[in-house]
């Protein structure tokens, strides 16, 4: 299992595009907000938590279908089904590579982002830890659609519209806490929520996803 | 458990559509077999129902826990690793180290340290069945193990086949060329293709 | 009842033939039913003393959000049925359901908002209940997106019955995290069993004959529907067998 993941990493940092491109992506969407809703700081600090949490929404979502198509177009996934793993720790494994190579580094980057959108000063703890959180489940639950449309031609546009809706109670627990930590308010239930998602889809989710996965195999 | 696998009346099923039915044969510890037929008869389906990617419809496949390997039409390979991290990531799935064994016998030693982007169709076949060195597994299950090889490859491939063969493994191999494996048996399923369902069976099913 | 006698109509012809002899009576009484509900409550119900008469949306609001969502709910025992007994008939019948639901859905939203311009004085507020039923909307279209992308009728049935187990349980985090995230306008359930809560005896009675038809003209579309798709999935299986020669 180690040997999977440290080969999915490795895939990712030869390749390019894995952890740079989910970054890049995030930073583009913080730049052209402002162009989008104006320049001033007081409207700017009063949205950032919510921007930034689409900023890392979307960001995930764009790196999705790599995470199993190009593992079935050349095979290795059909090897690896009958490979001595079992397909629930394949799945997970798959998605903690992603979350380590797209999720990880926008919980890292985002103090940064946060300073573009004049996030108020008190907001940045409670906006990283939500992230940190709330990450692993965009992960899970988008490897779970990536799982879905693995074999289908144009199959990006429906894993799009498959997860978006998926991802409703996680944005809207984590974009709370965010926002509720950045006025200076309790964010006790969004943290307990945003934890309490991000367990139950991981410790659920990889069963859908790898009978998902071994239908689309067969 | 014996080695090797035993398969009774099966029927397999492609897309929902049988392909191939009431296959039996035996595969025993040390033999190979291969299997011939026309293109789209099934054999494909056949190796992959064996391998457990897909449900066979009916019928029963024996073989003993752990024990197959698959390799299919494509090889899982990365380009953007080289030869050794290629082998190295499978042997560590099959709970293996060494590859230096397999990188020998498919004479991949010198190329080891290439990034398997830069082989050649025929280098990244060897490469593909160099995997099957690695895992450590007996029965072999091979679908057109010698496309794009060259004649010297393809006596690799028959070489390590002997070899595998003499160590207590054995070998389902489809394909259309001469292996030169004279100890082969040969098995055609065109004979057991499935028949067009009864129309009265299709009523039951779908009116 | 035997139980096992329900099993029958899992065998597609069997539910062929049985349709054919149901299917009419469903219909007509669901017809009967919505144009007694629909006149009833437009012409013959006093107007509400503060809505006036916007409130007659009500026999087509509240039938079709019930039934946006007891058209999912369908869908996911029907799946179940499929993911557990394999019945053919089971998965074609949640494909027949869900773009029916998913028209509900949008009647629902539709004249929620033609409702609550005069009412809220807007067309759309982000109120827990109309967000939610937008995400139900979108859970639909996914759905039916899933179904339509893959060729494969077992497959697609598989993978969809899958998609409809997990969207379940997410619709229904939606539909929590959506009350945490805001307090609504719209106005508590029209339908309750505790009489007290619900609205006055005089819309209830047509609301519940209506509700009564959109009930039945739900049944008599999906039967309907179900039907075609077990024709087709006949017409795909003799193509295919033509080409096996």
């Amino acid at each position: 299992m180690i040997a999977l993941l440290i080969r999915d990493l490795r895939l990712a940092m030869r390749a390019g595009g894995g952890f740079g491109l989910g970054l890049a992506f995030f930073l583009i969407v913080v730049v052209l907000v402002p162009f989008g809703v104006g320049p001033q700081s007081t409207l700017l600090s009063s949205i950032a938590p919510g921007i930034l949490w689409l900023g890392a929404l979307l960001a995930c979502l764009l790196s999705l279908d790599r995470i199993f198509a190009l593992d079935w177009e050349d095979g290795s996934l059909d090897l690896l089904a009958t490979a001595p793993l079992p397909m629930e720790a394949i799945v997970t494994i798959k998605a903690l590579a992603h979350w380590l190579t797209t999720g990880l580094p926008l919980v890292l980057a985002a103090p940064v982002f946060g300073l573009l959108l004049s996030l108020p000063e008190a907001g940045y703890k409670p906006l990283i830890l939500s992230l940190f959180l709330g990450t692993p489940a965009l992960s899970v639950i988008g490897t779970f659609g990536a799982a879905l449309t693995v074999g289908l031609k144009r199959g990006g546009l429906l894993l799009s519209l498959l997860v978006l809706p998926l991802y409703v109670p996680t944005l809207i627990f984590g974009a709370e806490m965010a926002r509720r930590g950045a006025a200076g308010l309790d964010v006790t239930t969004p943290l307990l929520m945003l934890a309490g998602i991000t367990c139950g889809t991981i410790a659920l989710l990889p069963f859908a996803s790898a009978a998902v996965l071994r239908v689309n195999l067969r | 458990m014996p080695m090797g696998i035993k398969v009774s009346d099966l029927t397999i099923a492609r897309g929902g559509i049988k392909v191939l039915e009431g296959l039996s044969f035996q595969l025993a510890a040390g033999q190979a077999l291969v299997l011939r037929g026309p293109n789209g008869v099934g054999k494909t389906t056949l190796l992959r129902t064996i391998a457990g990617l897909q449900p066979p419809v009916s019928g029963r496949i024996e073989s003993a826990v752990d024990t197959l390997v698959y390799a299919g039409h494509a090889d899982g390979i990365k380009a953007t690793l080289t030869v050794s991290e290629n082998l190295k990531f499978w042997a560590q799935v099959f709970g293996n180290a060494d590859i230096s064994a397999a990188l020998e016998a498919f004479e991949l030693t010198p190329l080891s340290n290439r990034p398997a982007g830069a082989l050649s169709a025929g280098q990244k076949r060897r490469l593909g069945l160099a995997r099957l060195l690695v895992t450590g597994r007996d029965v072999w299950i091979l679908d057109e193990p010698t496309v794009s090889l060259d004649v010297q490859a393809v006596e690799m491939f028959a070489a390590a086949i002997r070899e595998h063969l003499r160590q207590g493994g054995s070998a389902l191999i489809a394909t259309h060329i001469n292996l030169g494996l004279d100890e082969a048996r040969i098995l055609d399923v065109g004979p057991y293709r499935a028949k067009a369902l009864e129309i009265d069976d299709f009523d039951g099913a779908f009116l | 009842m035997n139980l096992n006698a329900l099993w029958e109509y899992a065998n597609p012809k069997k539910f062929i033939s049985t349709t054919d002899r149901v299917l009419p009576w469903v219909s007509v009484l669901s017809v009967t039913a919505l144009a007694a509900g629909l006149i009833w409550g437009f012409f013959f119900t006093p107007e509400d003393y503060r809505q006036g008469s916007t409130v007659k949306i009500i026999y087509i609001h509240v039938p079709s959000a019930l039934m946006a969502i007891n058209a999912w709910l369908m869908m996911l025992v029907t799946s179940l049925i499929w993911i557990v007994r394999r019945h053919h008939v089971s998965a074609l019948a949640a494909r027949a359901a869900a773009p029916v639901g998913m028209v509900m859905t949008v009647i629902a939203l539709l004249t929620g908002a033609i409702w609550g311009q005069p009412m809220w004085g807007t067309w759309w507020a982000w109120d827990p209940r109309l967000t939610s039923f937008l995400i139900l909307f979108l859970f639909y279209l996914g759905y039916i997106a899933l179904w339509e992308a893959i060729e494969n009728d077992d497959t697609a049935a598989d993978l969809t019955s899958i998609l409809c187990l997990v969207g379940s349980v997410f619709a229904l985090l939606s539909r929590y995290a959506v009350n945490f995230w805001n307090q609504g306008l719209h106005q508590g359930a029209s339908m309750s069993l505790d009489k007290e809560e619900h609205v006055a005896d005089v819309f209830y009675y047509p609301l519940l004959v209506s509700i009564a038809g959109f009930v039945l003209l739900f049944i008599a579309l999906v039967l309907l529907r179900t039907r075609t798709e077990i024709r087709a999935r006949r017409m795909r299986a003799l193509l295919a067998r033509e080409r096996m020669g």
